[in-house]
């Protein structure tokens, strides 16, 4: 089980933020992402695996209006 | 076109005032121009110290002199109700994107409360550049009168115009043109036009033009919420022009024009490397979401029911940039907005009405546009979005409110309590783009079910009850307009704390207060209901600020510095917030910090609550807000999302939802989100400094520095 901004998520083998971001839909372009309060650069979604028991943030920067 | 002497010709000349041209100093000119239409009286007033310290300027100024200009019982279309326009302080800087905007202030006929709406184009810049920092319009002329401020002469016109357009695509050509003096000089000419519908419906708007010199095309930027056109062409205003040649980069006569420089080539820089990899503003503008919005069911669909449909992807942002927006366009509404998201569709064939057949240019879509017209109404095709946005622009009807009004009937046809009888024939189903073109056609002719659907969403619910016998509690859930004015075009369901950013406004349910969905929702940053009241405490405040100072919201948040995640309060982007410190106490002189920001907007935004409670309605049960805001109303609603409403009763409310119906169920939830709002009330009042019922404290009051009497004996009354 990992933790995703706060709320419980299933946590499997080889999940990568890219494949984390892609399963929660969250395609907003201003999104910035942390592992346990560590900032992850865009350019490493794709190969930064997610560890059971990681604490992720997914930060979007607010839009509208 | 008529040729333009011809009407020109016909102009009578009703009174003309001169007066000596100004200096702005440090972003004020400190006089301001007072136009009486029922008596031709034209004066100036000077500018107080203490309107600079305590209003700033823009809508600030504004709702001052609306205060002094009416009393609780003044209704919108009474004589002493004024519109005020004024850009403030740094209004007509060119060194950083987004600082030509205009505030507009006047009592609203939708809501009866001041409304403040800001818009971009040429106008306030020119008219402060003319000599006056606001202009107050008061009166009511007997005939279709034009004003006009020629600002390199030092004069002011009020002419009898009887020939000219009302529409304001057309008018705006025919002015530009007819103030003129050559192509050259129409960049110098800027109009300020209503149109058709503003006569006929209580949501018209404001066109402000500015002349693009590569389309050569006098474009329109709207002033729209809250029926301010409709204002105006009740006080027989045509149109006002204004004229100044000489527009440079350092006319307000800043103080420290070096920084103003630097913190502008910062952001040009950002923009320039950055927009392409976030909000894509220079290429589709606030449309660039109408996808996102969708993705995470925030886009509003069938009157607020929905946040997705399947067909979003017909009218989602890369539909547009490929087949319809122009690219490659400098598409600032203000010199030196490398931001330049006013993106526009040329020769585009219009279909329909009385300009059928008409190549012209559409100033659009905006994200509220796409969503208004568009997937609230079930209309998923991107001509009929372009065609309703090209007549509600000329026509002069606020695309938010048609969108949501539209939606609200369509509803209300296809559960019967509207039908074809009532609607003069108009089959309103939700997706009948035929249908909501006949019926902005018909607020413009001041005809048919147009008329009564162009009185706005509270008015129709009172009709349709009492007329129809339609349930009016149902019409209160669906209903989506609170204090009077329509919503504008997020579902705010899912997210308590915009739920307050909509509900507990000073004009009504418009987002540019706040917009804390993904704050809320998705980021889960907001949790406590603390938390969520100081987002609606610092928000409102922030974004009350670029309204002061003639500011657009936009480059704040639209764009992020590369590094803005490393920081401490990444939301708020505080790299931009310092920027406003650094240009506001560049051109002014002053030595704000980002925390006397917040003050400075305190100060005008509590006025503003108590000029509503003045007016008689501002408190906490004008904050109510209607139940489809908040949660499911129909069993339709329900069931499309029963998973996550499921959930939610057995994790947050402790009901077990197994075999319960689902009426029973949407009761509990409905019984939980309201207790819930109710608790965000009581935090978000505390945390504003007002009592329960919404009423700002004696102490608060003083604490921020506005307590002025006339502002103390209002809330006493309540205390």
């Amino acid at each position: 089980m990992i933790k995703v901004n706060g709320r419980d998520a299933e946590w499997e083998e080889d999940l990568t933020v890219e494949k984390l971001l892609e399963k929660n839909k969250y395609t907003f372009p201003k999104i910035y992402v942390k592992i346990n309060d560590e900032l992850v650069p865009q350019h490493e979604y794709a190969i930064r695996i997610i560890m059971d028991e990681d604490d992720i943030k997914v930060i979007h920067l607010m839009a509208g209006g | 076109m008529m040729n333009v002497k011809d009407l020109k010709e016909k102009h009578k000349l009703l009174t003309e005032y001169s007066y000596e041209l100004g200096k702005v100093d440090k972003g004020y000119t400190n006089r301001t121009l007072y136009i009486n239409l029922s008596e031709n009286k034209i004066q100036a007033k000077s500018v107080t110290q203490m309107m600079k310290d305590k209003f700033i300027g823009g809508k600030g100024f504004g709702l001052w002199y609306l205060w002094n200009a009416v009393t609780p019982k003044t209704k919108w279309n009474d004589l002493e109700n004024q519109i005020v326009i004024a850009g403030g302080p740094i209004c007509g800087i060119t060194q950083y994107p987004g600082a030509g905007k205009s505030l507009i202030c006047t009592i609203s006929p939708l809501t009866g409360i001041p409304i403040d709406s800001n818009v971009g184009g040429y106008f306030g810049p020119l008219l402060k550049f003319s000599g006056w920092d606001a202009l107050e319009l008061q009166g009511k002329a007997e005939k279709d009168v034009i004003i006009y401020i020629d600002g390199n002469k030092g004069t002011v016109k009020i002419e009898e115009a009887p020939l000219e357009a009302i529409d304001g695509h057309v008018l705006g050509e025919q002015l530009t043109e007819m103030y003129a003096d050559s192509e050259e000089d129409k960049r110098n000419v800027a109009v300020v036009t209503a149109g058709t519908a503003a006569e006929n419906t209580l949501i018209g708007l404001l066109n402000f033009t500015f002349y693009d010199v590569r389309r050569k095309v006098a474009r329109l930027k709207q002033a729209g919420r809250g029926g301010i056109g409709t204002v105006f062409r009740d006080k027989k205003i045509k149109a006002l022009v204004v004229k100044y040649k000489g527009v440079k980069g350092d006319l307000n006569n800043p103080v420290d024009q070096p920084m103003i420089n630097k913190t502008g080539i910062k952001l040009h820089k950002e923009i320039c490397k950055l927009d392409e990899k976030q909000n894509n503003m220079r290429k589709i503008g606030t449309a660039n979401i109408i996808e996102v919005m969708n993705q995470y069911d925030l886009l509003p669909t069938h009157n607020f029911k929905y946040g997705s449909h399947p067909d979003a992807y017909k009218i989602a942002s890369t539909v547009f940039i490929e087949k319809y927006i122009t690219q490659g366009m400098a598409d600032g509404c203000w010199y030196g907005c490398s931001m330049a998201c006013a993106k526009a569709a040329d020769r585009f064939q219009l279909k329909t009405g009385p300009y059928r057949g008409h190549l012209v240019t559409v100033d659009g879509p905006e994200y509220e546009n796409a969503a208004g017209l568009g997937s609230n109404c079930g209309i998923f095709d991107p001509e009929a979005i372009l065609e309703l946005n090209f007549y509600c622009d000329t026509y002069a009807v606020d695309t938010i409110s048609f969108g949501t009004l539209t939606a609200f009937v369509m509803e209300c046809y296809e559960n019967g309590i509207i039908n074809k009888k009532i609607t003069d024939g108009l089959e309103l189903n939700f997706g009948n783009a035929e249908a909501a073109l006949e019926l902005l056609h018909q607020m413009s002719r001041g005809e048919g079910f147009g008329k009564i659907a162009g009185q706005g969403v509270h008015r129709m619910k009172k009709i349709f009850a009492e007329e129809y016998g339609a349930d009016p509690d149902f019409l209160f859930d669906i209903g989506m307009e609170q204090k009077g004015l329509e919503y504008s075009e997020y579902l705010s369901k899912e997210s308590l704390a915009q739920q307050g950013g909509y509900g507990l406004t000073n004009k009504g349910p418009q987002h540019d207060e706040a917009w804390l969905i993904f704050m809320d929702m998705v980021n889960n940053q907001i949790p406590t209901f603390e938390d969520k009241a100081e987002a609606l405490h610092y928000f409102p405040m922030f974004r009350t600020w670029f309204g002061l100072y003639g500011l657009c919201k936009l480059p704040w948040n639209d764009i992020a510095p590369e590094d803005n995640a490393l920081t401490d309060e990444p939301a708020k982007i505080p790299e931009h917030v310092q920027n406003y410190v650094d240009i506001c106490n560049g051109v002014t002189g002053k030595n704000i910090d980002k925390h006397e920001l917040i003050r400075e907007s305190e100060r005008v935004y509590n006025f503003q609550r108590v000029f509503n409670i003045r007016m008689g309605k501002g408190l906490r049960i004008h904050d109510k807000t209607p139940y489809r805001s908040m949660g499911p109303v129909t069993v339709e609603e329900y069931e499309s999302r029963q998973e996550r409403y499921d959930n939610q009763l057995e994790e947050l409310a402790g009901y077990n939802p197994a075999e319960k119906l689902t009426q029973e169920k949407i009761a509990l939830l409905r019984r939980y989100r309201e207790n819930q709002f109710g608790k965000l009330t009581d935090a978000v009042y505390d945390r504003r400094g007002w009592t329960k019922e919404g009423v700002p404290t004696i102490e608060h009051l003083k604490k921020i520095g506005m307590d002025l009497p006339e502002v103390i004996e209002v809330v006493k009354q309540y205390l």
